[in-house]
């Protein structure tokens, strides 16, 4: 699989030297992943012209945005059904009987359609509580690659400037494992997993989309001074594959130094890799600096599926029902869901629209300083896709 | 004695709601290391004969010898009740191992306080770290980071003033780790009841001294149910035994996010978490108001002490007079509030937070143009 995806890799490379001029249309650079991982992905399925795609909207903010996106896809007629799947982490949500049934259910569904689009599920703190239902879809669907793009929206304004930067996470294995015992009682051990194999395929990814979206430079953040083994493994994978790539700056970085550059000095990062636990740790002060979860799209990659989903993972349960969320994180998610789909017509429209109505600034929903509702903030959206055709 | 017969009487109360959670709390007491009564990590230094502390001084590498002067120049003008002990700790193979020399250890062991500058890790497989070494050596068993915004250098970030303590024994800096097979590694985060409930009770106990109301404990327990359970479970227990202070509990993600975003809420509180994302929020923390070159550690151990500068050692402006001690300054000011001489940590912090925030006479990091001799002098002045 390996050998196949850089043969391929060359290819790829040609194709994006080709079509400079194409790339430049796409409004924002929130890019063209599908260069990077077609080899990876399979042609979704289409029936009557029409592409299926699965729908699970998630708990919390989730029905809410995820009712944005279907009023808004269905306004610029995009050829796509979905296949909506309530799943929910929330002890009250559905009947427990019914809560595994439904995510096995979605994970079929995924399967079969190859693509998706998803809100964040919750996960219990108690012990007793199911496993992340979030991990559990990535693991069980091998969805191994998390990207997650950080980048200054026009005119909504933040402590820092000029942020464009692109955290890599591996979804799959690490601190996540779920792999617990107790030894005895007061003394637990909780085991974190780095294999050569997915370090080897997470940092391949990272390269490839670089090249593919004309980035310039990789990094490489762990802690290997401390976890010499495990976080040393993954170190050295990525190096010795760094010197396949010399077209790109390859470096590496310790992952509390990172987070300090990270809030000092954003604008020096460009494509960040990392095991699972540090992406969540970064990902969410990346998001930060651009103004919070609601407006980072990110996107799930695996061999066979591709899921979207907000790049910063939070349900919102705090703002449930109260018509406040921000859908531009998943609107922009779904944006390159389309790309993803080679239909950048409707993704240009609808994200140059989600822009648009930032950058006018009195349409906004409050976690972007505005006191619009989300569907206010939805309205103004269609209004704008309007006037642009 | 008496913390036990206290303890025992909601045991009993318990007995009339549900037996289930007798038989629970009562394993958790058998368990107990302190009692509530006794403060965690007391200093217990005793005063030589001319009425001053003795303190163990490690100079540190690079810069390390420049800013230590600049320390004790202030503490002289202060008359703080200190005399230093230089002491030397370029690490000796003991058995195969490396190891402080003895000299040392008898020194922070005899002073149980010591102050340590910068020191330079050689990079090599095998070694292990000298700040490693000392604190397994001494057991400090939390690492205390505050982050205080300093008035004269601009950040994106103002008025931070944070609070961060991070247990330093265990957790995912365990060091146990091994390959499986070939290609696959097993690295293991170890989280003790014991080690939790001795940082936490730290926790509460220092922002009891600081004046905070609220602890908060920033964990992942919903993907590390078991390991950071432990945690927050024990948090919940200790809490108790703390009715005057506000407790709570956050995801680590939601805090990275909201710290980032805005870190003035957490100005009222002190954070309590696990090793690793301790060290990583504690960097963050310090990215926010500037980063290492202004912000203090102490490393808090049951019977010694030690406060250092979390700096590098910049051999690059070493032996030039250059290098800004604010860092060591303030992690100094830490150690006579962990000594309870108070009054000369509040003095000097004032003229050291007075001159930079003039920022006349600022190092060549913070953007000014003066040696640390100047810098140091014009503390002094403020004295």
């Amino acid at each position: 699989m390996l050998s196949r995806s850089s043969a391929r890799s060359a290819q790829r490379l040609f194709r994006a030297a080709a079509q400079p001029a194409q790339r430049l249309n796409v409004a924002r650079g929130f890019a063209s992943v599908q260069d990077s991982v077609q080899s990876d992905i399979f042609k979704p399925t289409k029936y009557g012209g029409k592409y299926t795609v699965t729908l699970i909207p998630g708990d919390g903010i989730g029905a809410e945005v995820a009712e944005s996106v279907k009023t808004i896809f269905k306004a610029d007629n995009v050829p796509i059904t979905w296949e909506q799947i309530e799943v929910s982490g929330l002890s009250d949500a559905t009947p427990v009987g019914r809560r595994e049934e439904a995510f096995q259910e979605a994970v079929a569904s995924l399967r079969r359609n190859k693509l998706g689009l998803k809100g964040i599920l919750h996960t219990p703190v108690e012990r007793s509580g199911h496993q992340s239902f979030n991990v559990a879809l990535r693991q069980e669907l091998d969805i191994y690659a998390s990207i997650s793009l950080i980048k200054n929206i026009p005119g909504l304004k933040t402590r820092h400037e000029n942020i464009d930067l692109c955290i890599i996470r591996e979804n799959t294995e690490g601190e996540y494992s779920g792999l617990e015992h107790q030894s005895v009682p007061g003394v637990v051990e909780s085991l974190k997993i780095i294999t050569r194999a997915k370090s080897e395929r997470i940092a391949k990814f990272a390269f490839q989309f670089a090249l593919a979206n004309g980035r310039k430079k990789v990094t490489c953040i762990h802690k290997a001074n401390i976890m010499k083994l495990a976080d040393g493994l993954f170190r050295g994978t990525f190096n010795k594959l760094a010197k396949d790539y010399p077209q790109l700056e390859c470096n590496d970085m310790i992952v509390d130094n990172a987070s300090m550059q990270c809030v000092s000095r954003p604008q020096q990062f460009d494509v960040m890799v990392m095991p699972n636990l540090y992406g969540g740790i970064l990902s969410n002060i990346a998001a930060a600096l651009v103004g919070g979860p609601g407006v980072v799209p990110g996107c799930n990659m695996g061999r066979d599926v591709a899921v979207f989903e907000p790049g910063c993972r939070h349900v919102g349960l705090d703002i449930k029902g109260k018509d406040q969320a921000n859908p531009t994180a998943l609107l922009l998610s779904s944006a390159m869901l389309l790309r993803h789909l080679g239909l950048d017509d409707h993704a240009n429209r609808i994200s140059n629209a989600v822009y648009s109505v930032i950058a006018e600034g009195s349409i906004r929903t409050p976690d972007m300083g505005g006191s619009a509702t989300n569907h206010e903030f939805t309205r103004a959206i269609l209004d704008a896709m309007e006037k642009s055709l | 004695m008496f913390a036990l017969r206290q303890i025992a009487v909601p045991a009993q109360r318990q007995c009339f709601r549900a037996a289930p959670r007798v038989a629970v709390s009562f394993s958790i007491k058998n368990q107990r290391l302190y009692s509530s009564q006794e403060k965690v990590a007391k200093f217990n230094g005793q005063k030589d004969a001319q009425g001053n502390y003795t303190v163990s001084l490690i100079e540190g590498d690079g810069i390390g010898p420049e800013i230590a002067v600049a320390v004790k120049d202030i503490f002289a003008a202060a008359k703080t009740p200190i005399s230093w002990e230089p002491i030397n700790v370029d690490p000796i193979l003991k058995d195969g191992k490396t190891a402080i020399p003895d000299a040392a250890i008898e020194s922070i062991r005899k002073n149980k306080i010591a102050l340590k500058g910068p020191l330079a890790t050689p990079i090599g497989k095998g070694h292990v770290s000298l700040n490693l070494t000392l604190r397994r050596t001494f057991n400090l068993f939390a690492n205390l980071r505050p982050c205080r915004s300093v008035a004269g250098y601009k950040t994106p970030y103002d008025n931070v003033d944070t609070v961060l303590i991070r247990e330093n024994t265990e957790g995912e800096y365990s060091g146990i780790e091994h390959v499986v097979v070939d290609g696959v590694v097993q690295s293991i985060k170890l989280i003790t009841r014991a080690a939790s409930e001795r940082v936490l009770r730290f926790a509460f106990q220092h922002a009891r001294s600081i004046g905070r109301k609220k602890v908060r404990v920033v964990h992942k327990a919903t993907i590390m149910k078991m390991s950071d359970g432990l945690f927050l479970q024990t948090a919940e227990q200790v809490a108790k035994e703390f009715p005057d202070i506000e407790f709570d509990a956050e995801l680590l993600d939601n805090t990275c996010l909201k710290m980032t975003t805005d870190p003035i809420p957490y100005n009222d509180k002190v954070l309590v978490m696990p090793n690793l994302y301790g060290d990583i929020l504690s960097d963050m923390c310090a990215g926010l108001i500037g980063g290492l070159g202004l912000t203090p550690s102490g490393n808090i151990g049951d019977e010694c002490s030690i406060f250092e500068a979390v700096h590098g050692s910049a051999p690059d402006i070493a032996g030039k007079g250059l290098a800004n001690p604010t860092a060591l300054l303030l992690s100094s000011m830490m150690m006579l509030r962990h000594m309870s001489l108070n009054e000369y940590a509040d003095r000097i912090e004032k003229a050291a937070f007075a001159t930079l925030a003039e920022g006349k006479a600022l190092t060549g990091d913070l953007g000014g143009k003066a040696s640390t001799q100047q810098f140091t002098e014009a503390i002094i002045e403020k004295l």
